[in-house]
């Protein structure tokens, strides 16, 4: 009941319902607009404004860009999620158990993490994709990788600080074992930075599904995603800035809406912020 | 200390070293050492309190966690009961973890700020997998009764409370799985001094009720006084004197001491007291001095000092200090 009530303020309910918004969307637009629609052509129409036909304008191909927005959102949230999931499902135990034990596992294995790191992320993500071919999952497994060392390096420092916190050390001289002290102390105390981080990430990764997209190497046209328009777009950004900002907008609102329902999540969940 | 020959050692610390290596400077160079703790030895009778005095960096928090195993000690050995922790079995060491626990100086930051109250005091019953779910709530209602909190505060996480309350929480976490010794590292020098005497008063009780013995860490001469019943200053990682309180405190033999105790405020402005000022810092445990470790700041340093290290040796009955001389507070 309380915890519902601390949702129920101008960040929490606009971030809400953003995000409620976007993945319903995600959801259900597929199952309610035909597919053609996004890839119906009407060279007639071509990069015509917003007027009663197309709400949205067209794009150069005069493709309706309301409809490929609302068809794109499926691929680019799926993408984005499923790739900031796999690189927390990596970098967490990595950041934990490198910030905790310390020593020489930390230096084995952020070593290894750097290593990762000295390649541009869209680099790496472009590398392990062309090597595995161009598919959705592929996509996800390189985006995924990419991010992964920033999130093990984040946590690993944060868990750095909360191991040396004399409560930790205070349940160590109780007894209590590693596995024990990073799941009941540690982890906890480390998940504000995570959420915040996690949501910052997903924003990070659409763009860089739209960056492996330009590349050819991520969605193949003509099936549509939010990256793969915007970059769609640029060269006809002087004649018909509505085919950038359809989609860019579309980003825009799902990563302000992440972020604040990130924000308020973490508030929810520090229970120094109850009154 | 004729009182407390009555009583069984509980703990004996014999020349306890803990070294603590740092990066070396350039690859033709040793490895810089910190003799933190550099060969202390005492022993805690059951029921009693050893306070354990120096200023901030003499190793006497170093000396209370390697005790507890928190730090690795480098040479010396610690026996519990007479059995030597170190060379036990783990499962024994389980079983002697649960019987020493630690209070820490900063109660804000002993606490884990997303577990409640009442969850705090739980962790270690449920570490050690004591009782059933009723009994385990029984123990920590009885816990918080006996530390002066209510029940209904259970629910509460630490911000919630103040600073006296969040050392009560602590003591009560220490106490949960009934130990018989506790360190306490300078369990009230976070705390208003309205509130140190609360849970300094609270610690004596808990001792007579509970039959605990503390070594008692503080830099406060005031509180070392008001709890212990013998008491060790500590200087760069030795004891240069020990002795009951009533002793010390009356026939302070070593310069440090004296110097440390013409610091202390007395109740009436009228009283006068010289102060010893002590000069400089306390040397780098890196590179401590040749000699007597106290040497650079003490005023009746003479050649013998920088030549050779004073041992502890016991000058009168009960009384140990490590100095050349026989100085006394009437020289």
């Amino acid at each position: 009941m309380s915890i519902f009530k601390k949702f129920l303020n101008f960040k929490g309910i606009i971030g809400i319902t953003l995000v409620l918004c976007v993945v319903l969307i995600a959801i259900f637009a597929p199952l309610i607009i035909p597919p053609e629609f996004a890839t119906k052509m009407d060279m007639r129409a071509r990069l015509s404004p917003p007027n009663m036909a197309h709400w949205m304008g067209t794009d150069q191909l005069g493709r309706d860009l309301f409809y490929r927005v609302m068809l794109g959102a499926r691929t680019s949230i799926n993408i984005a999620t499923s790739a900031v999931l796999m690189s927390l499902v990596i970098g967490l135990p990595l950041g934990l158990v490198s910030g905790y034990f310390g020593g020489r596992t930390d230096n084995v294995l952020m070593r290894l993490v750097d290593t990762l790191l000295s390649f541009p992320a869209l680099l790496l993500a472009l590398t392990i994709s062309a090597v595995l071919g161009p598919n959705l999952q592929n996509t996800i497994i390189a985006i995924g990788i990419a991010f992964t060392p920033y999130l093990a390096r984040l946590i690993r420092g944060e868990a750095l600080r909360v191991a040396q916190m004399p409560y930790v050390e205070a349940a160590r001289s109780s007894g209590a074992t590693n596995s024990r002290l990073i799941i009941g102390h540690v982890l906890p105390n480390i998940m504000p930075v995570v959420i915040v981080q996690s949501t910052i990430s997903l924003a990070f990764a659409i763009l860089a599904e739209a960056g492996l997209s330009f590349l050819g190497l991520g969605t193949q046209p003509p099936e549509a995603s939010w990256g793969l328009m915007i970059q769609a777009s640029r060269d006809y950004l002087d004649r018909a800035p509505w085919t950038a900002l359809v989609p860019g907008t579309a980003v825009a609102l799902t990563v302000l809406g992440l972020n604040m329902f990130g924000d308020v999540l973490r508030d929810v969940l520090d229970p120094r912020s109850q009154s | 200390m004729s009182e407390s020959k009555k009583t069984p050692t509980l703990l004996k610390v014999d020349k306890l070293k803990v070294h603590f290596e740092l990066k070396r400077e350039s690859w033709f160079s040793d490895k810089p050492v910190v003799h933190a703790v550099d060969g202390v030895s005492f022993k805690i009778n059951l029921g009693q309190t050893l306070g354990l005095v120096g200023e901030s960096g003499c190793g006497k928090t170093t000396t209370g966690r390697a005790i507890l195993g928190l730090v690795k000690s480098t040479e010396g050995t610690i026996s519990f009961e007479g059995e030597k922790l170190g060379l036990v079995s783990p499962k024994k060491m389980l079983q002697l973890r649960r019987r020493m626990q630690i209070i820490f100086q900063d109660p804000y930051s002993a606490l884990n700020p997303r577990q409640t109250a009442g969850d705090i005091v739980l962790d270690p019953l449920l570490v050690h997998n004591i009782g059933n779910s009723k009994e385990r709530q029984e123990r920590v209602d009885e816990l918080f009764s006996l530390v002066g909190l209510q029940k209904n505060q259970q629910l509460l996480y630490p911000h919630q409370f103040s600073g006296g309350q969040r050392q009560r929480i602590c003591i009560a976490r220490a106490l949960a799985l009934k130990p018989d010794f506790i360190v306490c590292d300078e369990p009230v020098s976070a705390l208003d001094v309205a509130i140190q005497a609360q849970i300094l008063n609270l610690l004596c009780k808990l001792q007579e009720e509970l039959n605990l013995t503390f070594l008692f860490i503080s830099h406060d001469l005031a509180v070392i006084q008001h709890v212990c019943d013998e008491i060790a200053v500590m200087y760069l990682g030795v004891i240069v004197e020990k002795a009951s309180r009533s002793e010390l405190f009356e026939n302070p033999r070593h310069p440090y001491t004296r110097a440390l105790l013409s610091a202390v405020l007395s109740g009436s402005p009228e009283i006068k007291v010289d102060r010893i000022r002590l000069e400089g810092d306390i040397p780098n445990p890196i590179n401590k001095p040749t000699g007597c470790r106290f040497r650079t700041r003490c005023s009746f340093a003479k050649e013998i000092c920088g030549e050779l290290e004073p041992v502890l040796e016991e000058k009168s009955s009960g009384h140990w200090e490590a100095c050349h001389f026989q100085t006394t507070n009437n020289q």
